[in-house]
């Protein structure tokens, strides 16, 4: 398996040699063109070169936000007297999605050429990964895969006698989804409660330890080799404008073959869940699909042709936000689900912002009380009210994530949210 | 570490990870990056993170007892208390629960004798809800240890539950 030069044929970038037994080690994976670009790339290439390339490329971060990932390096103060850090989000919490881990699991080593490549392009001496607690086994295989590529002189001093170095360590998170969100990161990174910072200033000026610091997701950053590779206008003809490249979609929920597909951006939601989830468990059409994990804004039946796309989940009324998609047939209770989800981010506020920490315990106990039947009308009004004051209001984006299935639920169930009030449920 | 040190020789490090630790604090600009991985460390080697082990790592590390604590407390995987040797964490949320986790939980707190966060008298089991595990696509997802099992059955955690009781009875 190699990725094609011909735009026209690519249909996997981060996966393309994820089926290869044994890929995640160092031989295996250089006999499948690990690294094989590496030392042109230290030769030949200059942060100026690497950064237009990624700008070229259209890529957009695969974390959730969809910023532009070259303009991103483009914002690193140079030459500041300061060492500029590389940081990669491999937190990995927003339910639904589960795709970093099969990348860092299966094919370590294209993570750890994109961080070489990306350290190279902005000076970095120290780079770490951040990875979510629970993924101990990815984890050791990153390790694994880090200590082969030390030997191997691709990290560490003087890499492969370009005279550029680079230290790569992971480090393991405890449990907490907030340190998923960029500074929540870099504050656990410093061993404190991951609590979000005020931005500005953002980390690319002042981060890690109040150093230039760069924070991008695993499959970012592992789509940077094929970029530097193949070029950005190669990456920049697959997909669709302003939505290039690839994407991979964790799937969950209702349907027949769950799992991450990695496709070109641009195909359809249902082409998605037809063509390679085998359609759903029951009926025809979902009743709910959460498209970008679970902080982003549910499509119903109406939207299942919506290319996969920033742009197109955008004027859907949603977000393709990390691309874990939840789909939901005719056998889902909305309401219960909206009560799971309301635990979830109570239980997740960092509670330093008064509307998100009191909102999100408010949106759990009112949701308890809808979905035992002990719900009243005035309940439905506060939901929503309280859902619509908290988002944008507060330090970071979790309060919006909380609002999101509740104000779904309210605007496209309010029937099935009123069957379960305590005047009918009688 | 000091000689007169205020905590019980319980809750020492080992030589061997002292080292471990002076290594691993050079990876980063500051030892106060270290401290999460040595609350692991911790949890690894005396099962749980208690207030004597938490003095020590703030000595080891040169942190205020503070600022170990509110790291202990703010993450869900430290634990200050002993649990059962298996530690069932059963995760609830959207996709597992969509594909019957919530029935798992009845399942096996029913087959156990114990509620959610309870241990088992015997000391062997501990079961626990936990947030998205990141595994959706194998819904629903178990981690023994620490270890992921997806796509759990009712049956699997029947044939779990008699194997370690039996490796226990041994
Ligand atoms: C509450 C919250 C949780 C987040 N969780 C993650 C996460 O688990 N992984 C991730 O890559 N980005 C996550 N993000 C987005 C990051 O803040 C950041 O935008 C991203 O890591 C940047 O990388 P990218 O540009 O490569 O996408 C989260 C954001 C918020 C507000
Ligand atoms: S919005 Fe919520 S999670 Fe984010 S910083 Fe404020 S309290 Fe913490």
């Amino acid at each position: 398996m190699a990725i094609s030069s011909d735009p026209r044929q690519v249909k996997q970038i981060c996966f393309d040699r994820i089926d290869i037994p044994h890929v995640n080690t160092l031989k295996v994976a250089r006999e499948h063109g690990a690294y094989e670009f590496l030392p042109t790339v230290l030769k030949d290439f200059d942060t100026a070169r690497i950064i237009d390339e990624v700008k070229t490329s259209g890529l957009r971060g695969r974390g959730g936000a969809g910023f532009p990932t070259g303009l991103k390096w483009s914002f690193v103060p140079r030459n500041t007297g300061k060492p500029t850090y590389l940081l990669c989000n491999a937190d990995e919490g927003e339910p639904g999605t589960f795709k970093d881990r099969d990348i860092m699991r299966f094919d370590p080593h294209l993570l750890i050429e994109g961080m070489i490549m990306a350290g190279f392009a902005l000076g970095v001496k120290d780079a770490y990964i951040y990875v979510r607690g629970e993924f101990l086994h990815e984890a050791q295989v990153m390790n694994a895969a880090i200590d082969e590529a030390y030997a191997a002189n691709l990290l560490g001093d003087d890499i492969l006698g370009s005279g550029y170095s680079m230290n790569l360590t992971v480090h393991r998170g405890a449990g907490a989804y907030i340190c998923g969100e960029e500074t929540a990161l870099i504050e656990s990174l410093e061993g404190k409660p991951g609590r979000p910072r005020f931005k500005p200033p953002f980390p690319a000026v002042e981060g890690f330890y109040g150093c230039p610091t760069v924070v991008n997701n695993v499959e970012t950053l592992a789509t940077v080799p094929a970029i530097l590779k193949f070029g950005g206008d190669w990456h920049a003809s697959i997909g669709i404008p302003n939505n290039t490249g690839c994407k991979i979609f964790s799937v969950s929920g209702h349907v027949n073959k769950p799992g991450n597909y990695e496709v070109p951006m641009g195909t359809s939601l249902k082409t998605l869940i037809e063509d390679y989830c085998g359609g759903l468990q029951h009926g025809s059409v979902p009743k709910v699909v959460i498209p970008g994990g679970s902080s982003t804004p549910w499509l119903t039946a109406e939207h299942y042709d919506t290319p996969l796309t920033y742009d197109a989940m955008m004027k859907a009324g949603s977000m393709l936000g990390s691309g874990a998609i939840i789909v939901m047939d005719e056998t889902a209770d909305v309401v219960a689900l909206s009560r799971r989800l309301a635990h979830f981010y109570a239980h997740e506020s960092c509670g330093q912002c008064t509307p998100c920490r009191e909102g999100t315990g408010w949106l759990k106990r009112i949701m308890n009380r809808v979905e035992s039947g002990q719900g009243t009308e005035e309940d439905i009004q506060v939901l929503g009210d309280a859902a619509t004051h908290m988002a944008g209001r507060t330090i970071c984006a979790l309060a919006d994530g909380a609002a999101a299935p509740i104000l779904s639920m309210l605007e496209h169930f309010p029937e099935e949210v009123r069957a379960r009030l305590v005047e009918k449920a009688a | 570490m000091s000689a007169e040190s205020i905590c019980s020789d319980a809750v020492r490090f080992s030589d061997e990870r002292l080292a471990e630790i002076k290594t691993l604090v050079a990876r980063y600009p500051s030892a106060q990056s270290a401290l999460m991985p040595v609350l692991y460390m911790a949890q690894e080697d005396f099962g749980y993170i208690s207030m004597d082990a938490q003095k020590m790592i703030a000595e080891v590390l040169g942190l205020r007892l503070m600022q170990v604590r509110e790291v202990v407390t703010f993450y869900t995987m430290f634990r200050e208390q002993p649990c059962g040797t298996y530690l069932l964490e059963v995760c609830t949320n959207a996709g597992c629960m969509l594909n019957g986790a919530n029935e798992l939980v009845a399942h096996m707190c029913d087959s156990l004798g114990i509620n959610v966060g309870e241990t088992t008298p015997d000391g062997l089991f501990t079961v626990t809800e936990v947030e998205c595990a990141g595994a959706c696509g194998g819904a629903p997802v178990v981690q023994v240890n620490n270890a992921y099992h997806e796509k759990v059955t009712p049956e699997f955690i029947d044939a779990l539950i008699t194997e370690k009781r039996a490796e226990g009875a041994e």
